[in-house]
Order: C-alpha cells, then sequence, then structure tokens
C-alpha cells in the first residue's frame, strides 16, 4: 500500500523522530511510505487566528503535494483535523478528494490496516492525554460527555505493546490548554490547564505522557521541563514503533 | 454599550494569581460537570433526548414568525397583556411603566438572564425604583454590586466565607459566620419580608408554549412562585426564542434542563402559569435585543437554541480557570461568547478567541448548539470586520507568508533552530510568552526532511 506521509511543520522542525517513527511504523506494516518534499503546513495557525481566508497559498501548496495520493497519513490529530474540515484549494475536487482520505495514524493503524498486534515493549506506566481534536474531533475514542458505548482506537493499540500499564486518569479527556495561538494569547489560561493536566498524571504515578498530537505533548513537555519533572512525554509513533 | 475594564485575557490572569481560588473554583464547577454526567448516563435515549430538543428548537427558529403569533394570540385570549420590545432599553421602559401604573416603587425579581442583559436593575435603580432579587445568589451578588459570574450558578464564584462577610454587612449576621444552615436563615427572613411586601413582582421565563399561551418557570428555590403568588402584578420577561410549539414538547425540555444544569432529574419547581388569578395583572414581555439580527446570521443563528442550562460553562476548562465575570457580559461561558458579538461585536472580540476549541461545550449542549464550531466563525468575522489589533494582523500575516512558501518555510526553520542552538537568549527570555512558564523545546540537528533526504535520498 502506497501512503503519502504529511508531517506538520512543528514535528518536521522540532520533533523530527516522531516523523522517523512514523515512517518506520509504517514501513514496519508494509506500507510504501512517500514523503513529499514541497509540504509546509496544514494553514491551522493562521485559520484559529481568524485568518483562514489567508490560506489560499497554503491550501494550494498542500493539495499540489498531496493531490495524488489515495492514503494520506498524519502523526497529528488536529492538523488532520483541521485538513478535513477545513482544506479549499483553488482545485476543489483535488481538496475534496484529499479531505477524504487524509487519516491519523492511530486511526489508519486501527481502521485501514486493522493492527490486531505488535511485537514491541515499553516496560512503563504511561498516561494517554486524548488531544481534543483527535478525540472529539476525529471521534478517536468516546467521548466522556456522551452517552455511549466506551472505545478507543488510540487504547487500542496502546494495549498491544509488551509491558505498558496505562495509568487511569482522574479527568480523562480534559483539554491540556495548547490550542494554537491560545497558548500565547492566554498565556495564564493555558499554562494553568497545562499544570493541571500534569497534575492528573502525576497523580497516578506516570513515568511517560503520550497522545496522538505533539503540539499538546510540547505545551506538556515545556511546563514538565520548567517544573523539574521526571515525567517524560514520547508521541504514541515513538512507543509502537518500538 | 461601555468600555469594557479588561479584555478576557488580562482579566483571568489577575483571576490566576490566586492559584488556591483557581482550583477551588475549577473543582467546584467540575464537580457540577461530574453530576451532570451521572444523571444523564442514567437516561439511555440520552443523545435522542438531545437530538429531540435540538430538532424542536431548529423547527421553532425557522417558524418564529408563526409561533410568536400564535403564542400572542392564545396569551392575550387567556387575559395576559404581551408587550414586544425590539431592545432592552425598550425592555426596561415597559417594566417601568408597569410599576409606575401600579403607583409603587419597589419589585421583587426571580432569576431572568434576560434582566441582566437589558441591565434593567441598573436603570430600575435611576428611575428611584428598588429592585430585590430574590435569587440566594443573585441576591448575595447583588448586595456586593456585582454581576454573577454564572447563568445558574450567580455567586459561584464566592466562598462561603464572602458570602458570611456580605450578610454581615446587610443583613446583619454575626461577624464571621460561615454556617450555611444559619445564612441561609438569614436570607430567608429577609426575603420573606420582601416576598409578603412587593406588590409587582418579575420572573423570567424558561419556556413560553405557543399552543398554549402558558409559560413555565424553572426554580430551585420556589421563589419565583413566593414572588408572583403574593403580588398583585406579575411581570414575565422573555426572549423571542424562548417559545416552544406544543405542551408535549416540555417532556423533552425539561428532562433536558435540570439535568444538564445541575445533574437533578428536574429542577424543584417547575411553575406553569396560564392566565392571571382573580385580581391579578399578567404581563408578558417579549424582547428581540438582537436576537432577530442573530436569526438572520446563517452561521449563528442556531445559538438561539440555548436554553441557559450553563452545561457548558460547567464543563469548559477554561471558563473553569477564569471565572464569569472575565467574560465582562451578562451570559458568561462557551454560549456567552458566540452570544455576545451580536450584540457588540468591538466590546466583545476577545471572547471567541478565550477557547481552545476543544469541544466539550458542542458534547454537553442539551440542544446541540455547534458552540465550538462558532466561536471558530466568529474569529473570521472578527478579523474581517477589522477587530483584531494590527500587530496580531501583521504577525499572522507574515507566518501565512512563510508557511504558503516551501523555500521560505525551510529557510525560516533552518534560521529559526539555528538561532534556538545557538542564541538561546533569544528565546529563552520574558518577551517570549511561552517561555514564562514554559521550556522551550530541545533543538534537533536536523529537521525531518533533512533526514529524510539523507537516509532516503529524497524519495
Amino acid at each position: 500500500m502506497k501512503v503519502a506521509l504529511f508531517i506538520p511543520c512543528y514535528i518536521d522542525q522540532f520533533y523530527p523522530q516522531v516523523g522517523i517513527a512514523t515512517l518506520q511504523l509504517l514501513e514496519k506494516l508494509g506500507c510504501e511510505v512517500i514523503f513529499p518534499l514541497n509540504q509546509t503546513c496544514c494553514g491551522q495557525p493562521m485559520a484559529n487566528s481568524g485568518f483562514e481566508h489567508l490560506n489560499k497559498d497554503c491550501d494550494n501548496n498542500f493539495v499540489e503535494n498531496f493531490k495524488d495520493f489515495d492514503y494520506i497519513v498524519s502523526p497529528s490529530g488536529s492538523c488532520t483535523l483541521h485538513v478535513k474540515e477545513h482544506l479549499h484549494g483553488s482545485d476543489e475536487q483535488a481538496s475534496t478528494h484529499i479531505r477524504k482520505h487524509l487519516y491519523e495514524l492511530s486511526e489508519f493503524l486501527t481502521d485501514i490496516l486493522k493492527v490486531e498486534s505488535l511485537s514491541v515493549q515499553f516496560p512503563h506506566r504511561v498516561g494517554l492525554h486524548q488531544s481534543c481534536h483527535g478525540q472529539r474531533g476525529l471521534k478517536l475514542a468516546q467521548m466522556s460527555e456522551l452517552v455511549a458505548k466506551p472505545f478507543s482506537k488510540t487504547e487500542h493499540l496502546l494495549n498491544m505493546v509488551d509491558g505498558l500499564s496505562l495509568m487511569e486518569l482522574d479527568r480523562k479527556d480534559e483539554c491540556c490548554g495548547f490550542g494554537g495561538t491560545f497558548c500565547v494569547t492566554e498565556e495564564a489560561i493555558s499554562v494553568k490547564m497545562g499544570k493541571d493536566r500534569i497534575s492528573d498524571h502525576t497523580r497516578h504515578t506516570v513515568e511517560y505522557i503520550t497522545g496522538t498530537d505533539v503540539s499538546c505533548l510540547m505545551h506538556l513537555e515545556g511546563i514538565l521541563k520548567r517544573q523539574g519533572s521526571a515525567i517524560k512525554v514520547k508521541h504514541i509513533a515513538e512507543i509502537l514503533n518500538g | 454599550m461601555n468600555n469594557i475594564k479588561q479584555d478576557h485575557a488580562s482579566a483571568s490572569t489577575e483571576f490566576n494569581k490566586d492559584e488556591a481560588h483557581v482550583d477551588w473554583h475549577d473543582e467546584t464547577l467540575w464537580f457540577v460537570r461530574s453530576k451532570r454526567d451521572k444523571a444523564v448516563f442514567q437516561i439511555p435515549e440520552w443523545e435522542q433526548l438531545r437530538e429531540a430538543g435540538s430538532q424542536i428548537k431548529n423547527h421553532v427558529l425557522s417558524n418564529m414568525h408563526d409561533y410568536l403569533v400564535e403564542f400572542e394570540k392564545k396569551a392575550t385570549e387567556n387575559g395576559i397583556k404581551i408587550h414586544w420590545a425590539a431592545d432592552g432599553q425598550e425592555h426596561n421602559e415597559i417594566v417601568y411603566s408597569i410599576i409606575k401604573n401600579e403607583g409603587v416603587n419597589r419589585m421583587v425579581k426571580s432569576k431572568s438572564m434576560l434582566t441582566e442583559e437589558c441591565h434593567l436593575n441598573e436603570f430600575l435603580k435611576e428611575k428611584g425604583v428598588e429592585v430585590i432579587d430574590s435569587d440566594l445568589g443573585e441576591r448575595i451578588v447583588q448586595m456586593r454590586q456585582e454581576p454573577p459570574s454564572h447563568i445558574v450558578l450567580p455567586a459561584i464564584h464566592l466562598k462561603r466565607a464572602e458570602v458570611g462577610e456580605t450578610f454581615h454587612q446587610h443583613l446583619g449576621t454575626e461577624k464571621g459566620a460561615t454556617d450555611p444552615q444559619y445564612l441561609t436563615e438569614a436570607a430567608r427572613q429577609h426575603l420573606r419580608d420582601t416576598f409578603l411586601s412587593r406588590k409587582v413582582a418579575l420572573t423570567g421565563v424558561n419556556f413560553a408554549i405557543a399552543e398554549t399561551g402558558g409559560f413555565v418557570v424553572c426554580t430551585n428555590e420556589g421563589n419565583a412562585d413566593m414572588g408572583v403568588h403574593l403580588a398583585d402584578v406579575h411581570i414575565a420577561s422573555m426572549g423571542f426564542e424562548k417559545i416552544i410549539p406544543k405542551v408535549e414538547h416540555l417532556g423533552v425540555f425539561l428532562r433536558l434542563l435540570a439535568r444538564s444544569a445541575t445533574g437533578q432529574p428536574i429542577t424543584t419547581f417547575s411553575s406553569h402559569f396560564h392566565k392571571p388569578r382573580a385580581g391579578q395583572k399578567m404581563h408578558i414581555i417579549i424582547v428581540d435585543n438582537g436576537r432577530t439580527k442573530q436569526l438572520g446570521r446563517p452561521d449563528f443563528r442556531n445559538s438561539l437554541k440555548c436554553i441557559r442550562c450553563a452545561a457548558c460553562f460547567n464543563t469548559c476548562p477554561v471558563y473553569r480557570r477564569s471565572g464569569g465575570h472575565s467574560y465582562h457580559t451578562a451570559i458568561a461561558g462557551p454560549i456567552g461568547s458566540i452570544l455576545a458579538p451580536n450584540l457588540d461585536m468591538a466590546r466583545n472580540a476577545d471572547l471567541p478567541f478565550a477557547s481552545t476549541l476543544c469541544g466539550s461545550c458542542s458534547n454537553v449542549c442539551p440542544v446541540k448548539i455547534d458552540i465550538h464550531e462558532q466561536l471558530y466563525k466568529w474569529r473570521q468575522v472578527l478579523v474581517q470586520e477589522g477587530h483584531v489589533s494590527s500587530v496580531k494582523s501583521l504577525g499572522i500575516k507574515s507566518m501565512s507568508t512563510i508557511l504558503s512558501s516551501p523555500s521560505f518555510y525551510r529557510t525560516a526553520g533552518k534560521l529559526g533552530r539555528f538561532l534556538m542552538k545557538n542564541s538561546p537568549f533569544m528565546t529563552n527570555n520574558n518577551l517570549n510568552v511561552w517561555y514564562q512558564h514554559r521550556d522551550m523545546p530541545d533543538v534537533p540537528k536536523e529537521s525531518f526532511r533533512e533526514w529524510f533526504i539523507r537516509e532516503k535520498g529524497g524519495k
């Protein structure tokens, strides 16, 4: 299966190891992975700030890079959701094709590759941060507000990892406060929300916080490091790749 | 409208100076959210109930004219006097004219967010009319000359000791008293006297039923009933979106309202009013105040489905940590942030940005308003209408230019990483808002793209 990899800009620049883990994991699972070299960003930073109207060129660049693929995979729920909801390049047919064929990594593994086992180990206590856009937007897991049967694509995958103990949290799907430009325009609340998420993980003695979005993890990592905490963050691809 | 003292970000920064208080505020409201979860998970058909509530309200919004006319006709036949108010000012003047007509200068009022929206209390005070709010929470904030910080729990920002001090000053209770039983007894005695001596009582309206011309007022304290049963005149103020077509629809909304608001199966009092009792006069004031305009905005019209349960407040991680007053509007929280820009875009331009767009608000909403999507859409409108600072605008425009061009992007990324690595003082300083309470990420030696080209030969 031929898969195009969409690596969000901040992963490309600051967390290349997440891109590498995603690529290696997909290759291990038998995919032929292609990385279109002229990709930049999904446009979400501008759009969430109210400047969606400036995204035409950014959208066109995205379409140009990804229009020829039937499977596009990204290790970010948030960027994936943004593209699925808001990508409108000049070529609307190609844009629609991309919106329908873009997958967040854990949903691609679960729904398309139907992965049922992985031979990796991660003998640690892990707390799962359910990033809102992946969870409530892409519906990667049952949401605590809705009356419905529980399911979780991310937990399903993490449970295949040998030795990994998934720790229960008090608030299993509360936002970490990153929120894009919110993290600087509403700094006080953003940091407080991050600190409170970390307290929940700390109370439940996790060694690693994982999730489907590096943006949230970067925010939490920034606070953890400032606090001198021993808790580390790892993107789910890094754990699943072993 | 008056200018605001502080925008949401500054007011929240202020609120967060007392972290223990923020923790208490967050946990108190999370407790209410948890009660709501417990209550709704007992109803297997909860999601269908939300869908029904949403559909009924959508139907009403699309047939507003007919239902309002039907309601007016039925209510008038029942002996109720209907008034129409285009805005808050007209509403306030109608209330004043009714009070003046009765030859009194005092009124008791149960909870009505509409009268907060119209600033009725301030208006009447200027006219020399004394208004006493009879909802306990509202009475507390009224004594303190504060606006409510929450539409269901108006004094939720206050701790017991602060209420004790307020009652000591205004009701003469013992200094330092914090016993809830003692304090509520003092409030009860004070309000009982008010109920017995007021000839005019005003209530809000939760649901107005077109087919009967009747209306329902929901309270937990029975204060609306105490007010109107002892008064000669009952004024009920309602925004026009309170209309529902039939009595049977109450079976949907009364089940949704209290469970969403506080986790109760139903409010303690759901009082049905149909006609004035012998010797009593009953008025209903139907208010527009921007609602027609909102109804005409395709992206935002369904915000008028709101039944004011405040579930979106209680679940909102931003509201819980910033307090209601940081929203500087009568209705705070996520729903307030999509209603307020309609009334005054310049004054409320900060509010749609006071959210991470986490989406929890839309999930708890009992009438399925797409609140977080409307927050996103308001951001686009506010930028297009010129309500963001030129500094922010310039910053985003530069970002857009860089991210639209692969070569600019790669150069900027390289330069950024080079500077972070070799001149960390450029980013690790207090001018960098991120850095104030968070470390910067470690700088990798190469980008993913650079690794890919090196390892895979760029294929």
